[in-house]
């Protein structure tokens, strides 16, 4: 098997204020702390546990800043054979459309059975790039799956839709599947493979490095424009209730208790 | 003309709720651009689903082909590049679900159509069609414009709108198949219903639901103390489920179960809109997070900005004592 996982950098927005910029189209990112994309670290996982069942080789594919390198080596040191990143300001990041483009440019001319991607990055929310990178690389794909079982020439896959509710389907290979959270257990990176991830090859290329036409893939090629970003007000009717920790454990204690709600 | 063509969705001989969400939004984009909204029905035997939709007011387009029995991405783009040639739609629409997902990026890259993702508002301003979606987790909004092109592509998020009430009777038109060629490379086996846990949710009275925010199973005691002293059941968000806290069957949300307990208590859940959507309908809401701008708090009644190792275990020591 031979196959390609797509990582992201992304910033952890969970716990952070989202400030923008005074042009009102970027975000103040300087005080967010950036790592792999959730679903993306299942997919490492995924496609480590992969090689480990079937043989192989498993290639790291990347569009980020310098700064990604670290996430880079941490898939490397869970067990990807080498690694690509993209650097390139030219390419419309809003659009998946343009990123599928990019990806596929990387990939193309290179053997593979499997492509692994996230279903969906934590900061954009776009679950679309996968399935477009299926089809400018002309292959099948699956998306949403969560567990993945390597029959000859073909996945069985899971599909996970709405309600718990799963959908088995065949694919066959090659194919790009999405990753949804939950597939497997992430490894820790051993310290052994950290040490080793230092030696393994992390190729840094630029678009005309990989053949594609920055102009098919930047702001004016995309069929769409941002227009503005805003920070939306959390309308709350919720009560307060204030003080020290205690004192609202209390407050609360009392709310529930009189108010018949247990 | 700028009509919009709205693809319903179906599973399991039911109607999908965004079907009829989508409808508070496309006519009025229609009429906007002087077009009209025409909703279109992939299936096999769809009468009874066509007379759903024909309620509210809409031309519905069914295409009855066993090939449709199941949903499969490769024959749905299949049949949706030639009716896109056909119909040529302004926008094109369907719901941001499993299905949605698994086959507009494909079919934009396909026609070389622009696609927005994930839309939670779609209009026509300034003689553009523009979409807002969200971003970071639901701190940040985007407003989105569609340059000139054929057909805009849009999926559009389950929850985001209510569904309209019927209006008047529209008409149904039956339309062939455009699928020809047999297709081989993606093949549908089997639904796999949810598995069926210990304790079943939805029909608990008192849940209390945890989050990322617990940090580690071994803080797991904290919360089951509380649960004990108020005979609540254990719930809580994917990232409980996936980090294996809890069993995958106390997941609420869209993947998950959509609960409706008297009282909900949320502690180290951030409220993403997946969450949202399986626990509002919950009566009362308590929703302690350390982070003040935490989308859980838009549904909540009560609100504690902090943190939960703090004031969890007070509460249980204070409920406990109230009980006597
Ligand atoms: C297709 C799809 C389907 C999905 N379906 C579901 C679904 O059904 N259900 C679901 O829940 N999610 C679902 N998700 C995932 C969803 O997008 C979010 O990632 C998830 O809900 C986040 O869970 P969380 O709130 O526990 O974690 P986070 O978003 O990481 O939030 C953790 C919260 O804990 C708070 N916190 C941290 N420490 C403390 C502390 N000491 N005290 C108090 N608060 C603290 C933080 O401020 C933060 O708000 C789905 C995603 C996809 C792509
Ligand atoms: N810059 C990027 N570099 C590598 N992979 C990416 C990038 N952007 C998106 N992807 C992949 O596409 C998946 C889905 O992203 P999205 O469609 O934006 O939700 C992610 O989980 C990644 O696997």
């Amino acid at each position: 098997m031979k196959t390609f996982v797509c990582i992201k950098y992304v910033p952890d927005t969970s716990e952070a204020e989202v400030k923008l910029n005074p042009d009102g189209l970027t975000v103040d990112d300087s005080r967010f702390s950036f790592d792999i994309n959730d679903a993306d670290n299942y997919a490492v996982e995924e496609s480590v546990q992969i090689k480990e069942a079937q043989g192989g080789e498993v290639t790291v594919l990347s569009i980020g800043p310098k700064k990604s390198e670290v996430m880079i080596r941490m898939a490397l040191a869970k067990g990807c054979d080498k690694a690509m990143r993209v650097e390139d300001e030219r390419m419309y990041g809003h659009d998946p459309l343009m990123v599928a483009k990019v990806l596929a440019g990387a990939i193309k001319g290179q053997e593979f059975d499997l492509v692994l991607t996230g279903c969906m990055a934590s900061d954009d929310w776009h679950m679309s790039t996968g399935v477009a990178l299926a089809e400018e690389l002309g292959v099948n794909h699956a998306s949403m799956v969560n567990k993945v079982e390597v029959l000859d020439g073909k996945v069985k896959v899971n599909r996970e839709l709405e309600g718990g509710l799963l959908e088995s389907v065949e694919v066959e290979l090659p194919a790009v599947l999405t990753i949804q959270t939950g597939i497997n257990e992430p490894r820790y990176a051993p310290i052994k493979g950290i040490r080793m991830a230092q030696k393994k090859e992390l190729n840094v290329v630029s678009l005309d490095d990989i053949g594609v036409d920055p102009a098919a893939v930047g702001a004016d090629a995309s069929g769409i424009e941002l227009e503005k970003l805003y920070i939306p007000e959390v309308v709350s009717t919720a009560e307060y209730l204030e003080g020290e920790p205690e004192e609202k454990a209390e407050k609360l204690a009392t709310i529930l208790h009189k108010g018949g709600l247990l | 003309m700028g009509n919009v063509l709205v693809l319903a969705e179906h599973r399991q001989g039911a109607l999908r709720d965004v079907s009829f969400e989508m409808l508070a939004v496309a006519p009025k984009l229609a009429e906007g651009m002087g077009g009209e909204a025409v909703v279109l029905l992939f299936g096999s035997g769809m009468d009874d689903l066509a007379k759903k939709i024909v309620n509210y007011g809409v031309k519905v387009m069914v295409v009855d082909d066993p090939v449709f029995e199941n949903f499969n991405a490769e024959i749905y783009q299949q049949a949706l590049s030639a009716l896109l040639d056909d119909l040529k739609p302004k926008v094109f629409m369907t719901g941001h679900t499993a299905q949605g997902v698994d086959f507009m990026p494909a079919l934009a890259i396909e026609k070389k159509l622009p696609l927005v993702a994930d839309a939670v508002g779609l209009a026509f301003e300034d003689g553009k069609v523009k979409a807002t979606r969200q971003l970071y987790s639901g701190k940040l909004n985007a407003v989105v414009a569609f340059k000139e092109a054929d057909t805009y592509l849009v999926t559009f998020r389950e929850g985001a709108v209510e569904a309209p009430d019927p209006s008047s009777a529209g008409s149904v038109e039956k339309v062939d198949s455009p699928v020809k060629e047999e297709v081989s490379y993606r093949k549908f086996v089997e639904y796999i219903e949810a598995e069926v846990g210990d304790v079943d949710i939805t029909q608990s009275d008192i849940l209390v639901a945890i989050g990322r925010g617990l940090k580690e199973d071994k803080n797991l005691p904290l919360v089951e103390d509380l649960a004990a002293a108020i005979k609540a059941d254990i719930a809580g968000s994917r990232a409980a489920t996936d980090a294996g806290w809890i069993p995958h069957d106390r997941q609420v949300g869209t993947s998950g179960k959509a609960v409706k307990p008297k009282l909900y208590i949320a502690m180290g859940i951030s409220g993403a809109f997946q969450h949202l959507a399986g626990m509002k309908g919950a009566k009362t809401i308590v929703a302690i997070n350390k982070d003040p701008e935490a989308p859980i708090f838009s549904v909540a009644d009560y609100a504690i900005v902090d943190d939960m190792f703090k004031v969890v275990p007070k509460l249980t020591e204070k409920l406990k004592e109230l009980k006597g």
